[in-house]
């Protein structure tokens, strides 16, 4: 059972107060209470336990269910999916400007959207904390890769992540596990991209591929999105929150719904005030520090509704950049269709939950119309069957059909598509932003975020570059790629802003107060025991998916908090 | 499934329903007919043009009663779905997967694919009765086929009938759904990952020689 408490109990200060389980609060739970603090992290949705066959529906078959995988309303990836949560949450809405096209992801779960993601784990680059130096777009951070660099690798050891070494200038190898071999189409897309250039490497994900911390090698079954009972990949509840349990220094509440950062007379913090669901009762806990790592615009949100006579504009607002500078991971998708793998024969070809190539960003931007890159995620081959298996049959050579023929080519054209998704960089822009709504607020009567969203002509540049590329490895592959060419009007098949799922920004760090909320310790200029732990503070997106960097920065933060107790600072 | 292949997917969960956003008035104005006057109270199955005709088990047999489907609808889903995917030398057909079983449930879930669906049965009844002058359980075997060659290769169909033709692809993909995801259709398919498996061989030789790698 989880070690919840309700919340009920005698007053108790607790060291910290954490606001949200997923990869930021997680890692500031485990570290905060490895180094003695006493620690409550609350979490907004519900409890979840990978190693329970009550939450995980690891290897069950589709036909295990009527529904045969197919989404529900809280689980838009497939009703096995372990992460609940959505786009859409009931009585949790967010509003949009007119024309903004923006969707917002919550998890609301123990270990939040660690139970989803695609184990992707890249780190930033040393070029990646310094685009203005290099270019003039955007901002620096306030740390370099060699600050974080230390983080990376214990989160590497702590977490555990295989990849290989390759020495590419702006993709740091870590320290990683051996990767698995490419499946039959990675090998294809592999000789492809040689012969064009293209670097395509071994994949970087957080799975293990031996013995870690009591965690058992991947056993290779690719349903890591279902939440893995052997705790082979990373998910930050399982990973991260149990053994913080375990120190008998951390008070787990779910359910709690936080509403704001309560503050003292002189302006500090004093604790969280949240809804208990279940109940929907107002409730607060009481902390001598607080971190908020409730996803990037969860926590700007939360410091928004923070308003008291010494913070009239929220916490970390003193210079109105709460909301501002908040970005997406651009994103598009081309499949292709491979004469050369039709008929492939059966073997399993399952592997990790996750490509095992991928190709980082491989060109230099100064010879490009567009001044950031994006990387390749490949996908394909001969997946468990489940609701939606093989949509689209009318778009195969014979145009359609019924009967024999067609139940044939079901089966000759099974693992013989292949996918490639970009996943590039956004540069903060003024159009893009986030603020209260004046009007809307949720079911808990929190005033929701309005979104701001405009892509500049850098992304949609970018995107056409994906669709291009993709469309000429295709072509090299021998393949065909039945969707048109998206236009211009189109976006070039651009995905909305929040549909790939990094945002980031809102409460940036910086080296000033009057550009940023929160300094190089991801400390609240306004506020000295207020840290963000999530991607709130992040300056850049990078072409990078950001948890790895989640994870280290809220690693470092949680050191710096450790060190101030300990020098009697906080 | 990696992140982007559950993005891949969703995209296929979604085609349903795109389907439905994207089907004319023409489909509901077809339903429309098919419930007009003309409807018979019961349509009696044709003599030549049984389920065996499509090769499939009997339907008499199934205890199974649906939730969302009228009797009329029932015969004519079940008819349908093995046309579709039909009995052959390696493995059952749609009714022996139970995927007229799954779209009941599915419906179930889903309010608009009930009405889509509702609609298309209908469009096809009267398509088949514009032509034979009876519903699609009481056509042939032969009038059958013909209804379908003309919806089921949207590229080539005629303009007239796009509703029809949009439907069926979807009806094709919510069959091929139930079918290649229950047991008959996982074991035809040959799909054997979604176990434990020690050390990761990657691609087996063999596999490599066949496709030229």
């Amino acid at each position: 059972m989880p070690q919840t408490s309700s919340g009920a109990q005698a007053p108790t200060v607790y060291d910290v107060a954490i606001v949200g389980s997923g990869a930021g609060g997680g890692m500031a739970a485990h570290q905060l209470t490895k180094a003695g603090a006493k620690v409550v992290l609350l979490e907004a949705g519900g409890y979840w336990d990978n190693q329970s066959a009550q939450y995980s529906a690891m290897l069950k078959m589709p036909y295990d269910s009527p529904r045969r995988g197919a989404s529900t309303p809280d689980r838009p990836f497939g009703e096995w999916d372990a992460c609940i949560g959505g786009w859409q949450i009931p009585g949790e809405p967010y509003t949009k400007a007119e024309g903004t096209k923006f969707d917002w992801w919550r998890g609301r779960m123990l270990g939040g959207r660690t139970n989803h993601w695609g184990r992707i784990s890249l780190r930033f680059g040393p070029d990646d904390f310094r685009r203005k130096s290099l270019d003039g777009l955007g901002d620096d951070w306030p740390i370099s890769y060699d600050d974080v660099k230390p983080y990376y690798d214990e989160v590497d050891t702590l977490i555990g992540i295989f990849g290989s070494r390759e020495n590419l200038p702006n993709d740091p190898d870590g320290i990683f596990h051996d990767a698995p071999a490419p499946r039959y189409y990675e090998h294809l897309v592999k000789r492809t991209a040689d012969r064009m250039s293209i670097t395509c490497i071994p994949a970087r994900l957080s799975i293990i591929t031996k013995p870690l911390n009591g965690r058992a090698p991947c056993h290779y079954c690719g349903q890591c999105n279902r939440g893995c009972t052997t705790n082979s990949n990373f998910s930050s509840g399982n990973v991260l929150v149990m053994p913080a349990l375990r120190t008998g220094r951390l008070t787990l509440l779910t359910d709690a719904m936080v509403r704001e950062v309560m503050t003292g007379a002189d302006g500090r913090a004093t604790g969280v005030a949240y809804i208990d669901k279940k109940t929907g009762e107002d409730r607060e806990v009481r902390a001598k520090i607080v971190v908020l790592a409730a996803s990037a615009l969860e926590s700007s949100r939360i410091m928004m509704n923070s308003k008291s006579s010494h913070h009239p504009q929220g916490l970390g607002n003193a210079s109105g950049v709460l909301g501002k500078y908040i970005t997406d991971t651009t994103g598009t998708d081309v499949a292709g269709f491979i004469p050369s793998l039709v008929d492939v024969p059966r073997h399993n070809a399952d592997g990790v939950g996750g490509g095992h190539v991928f190709m980082p960003w491989w060109l230099d931007n100064k010879t490009l119309d567009f001044p950031r890159g994006y990387h390749i995620e490949v996908w394909g081959g001969l997946g468990m069957p489940s609701y939606g298996f093989m949509g689209g049959i009318q778009s195969y050579p014979e145009g359609g059909g019924y009967g024999a023929g067609l139940k044939q080519q079901y089966r000759k054209y099974w693992g013989a598509t292949v996918g490639f998704s970009g996943r590039g960089e956004m540069i903060p822009n003024d159009k893009s932003f986030a603020e209260l709504d004046p009007q809307v607020k949720d079911r808990f009567g929190i005033p929701v975020l309005k979104f701001h969203w405009e892509w500049a002509d850098h992304e949609l540049k970018q995107v056409k570059h994906m669709q291009e590329t993709f469309r000429a490895i295709v072509a090299e592959m021998g393949g065909e790629v039945w969707s048109p060419m998206p236009t211009r009007e189109q976006g070039y098949g651009i995905a909305n802003g929040g549909a790939i799922i990094h945002e980031l920004g809102g409460a940036r760090m910086g080296q000033r107060e009057r550009d940023s909320a929160v300094n190089k310790h991801c400390q609240a200029w306004d506020c000295d025991n207020l840290f963000v732990a999530d991607g709130a503070p992040f300056v850049s997106q990078a072409d990078k998916n950001p948890t790895w960097t989640i994870l280290a920065l809220s690693m470092r933060t949680s050191a710096f908090i450790t060190q101030q107790r300990k020098a009697g600072v906080l | 499934m990696s992140e982007m292949n559950r993005r891949e997917a969703l995209q296929n969960l979604l085609a349903i329903p795109a389907g439905l956003a994207m089907a004319p008035g023409a489909l509901e104005r077809a339903a429309a007919h098919a419930h007009d006057a003309l409807e018979p109270p019961h349509e009696t199955p044709a003599q030549g043009g049984s389920e065996q005709g499509a090769g499939a088990q009997s339907a008499a047999a199934r205890p199974y009663s649906p939730k969302h489907f009228t009797t009329d609808e029932w015969r004519l889903v079940r008819l349908l779905v093995n046309y579709v995917i039909p009995r052959d030398a390696r493995s059952g057909s749609a009714t022996d997967a139970g995927v007229p079983e799954f779209m009941d449930f599915m419906l179930g879930e889903n309010a608009g694919m009930r009405t889509w669906m509702k609609n298309g049965l209908g469009w096809m009844n009267a398509e088949c009765r514009a032509r034979f002058g009876k519903g699609f359980v009481s056509s042939n075997d032969v009038q059958r086929r013909e209804v379908l060659d003309a919806i089921a290769f949207p590229k080539k169909s005629a303009a007239e009938l796009k509703a029809g033709a949009d439907f069926f692809s979807n009806f094709r993909n919510l069959t091929a759904s139930g079918f290649f995801s229950s047991r008959v259709g996982i074991a035809d398919l040959g799909y054997i990952g979604n176990r434990p498996v020690t050390t990761w061989q990657g691609t087996p030789p063999e596999v490599m020689r066949k496709l030229g790698l």
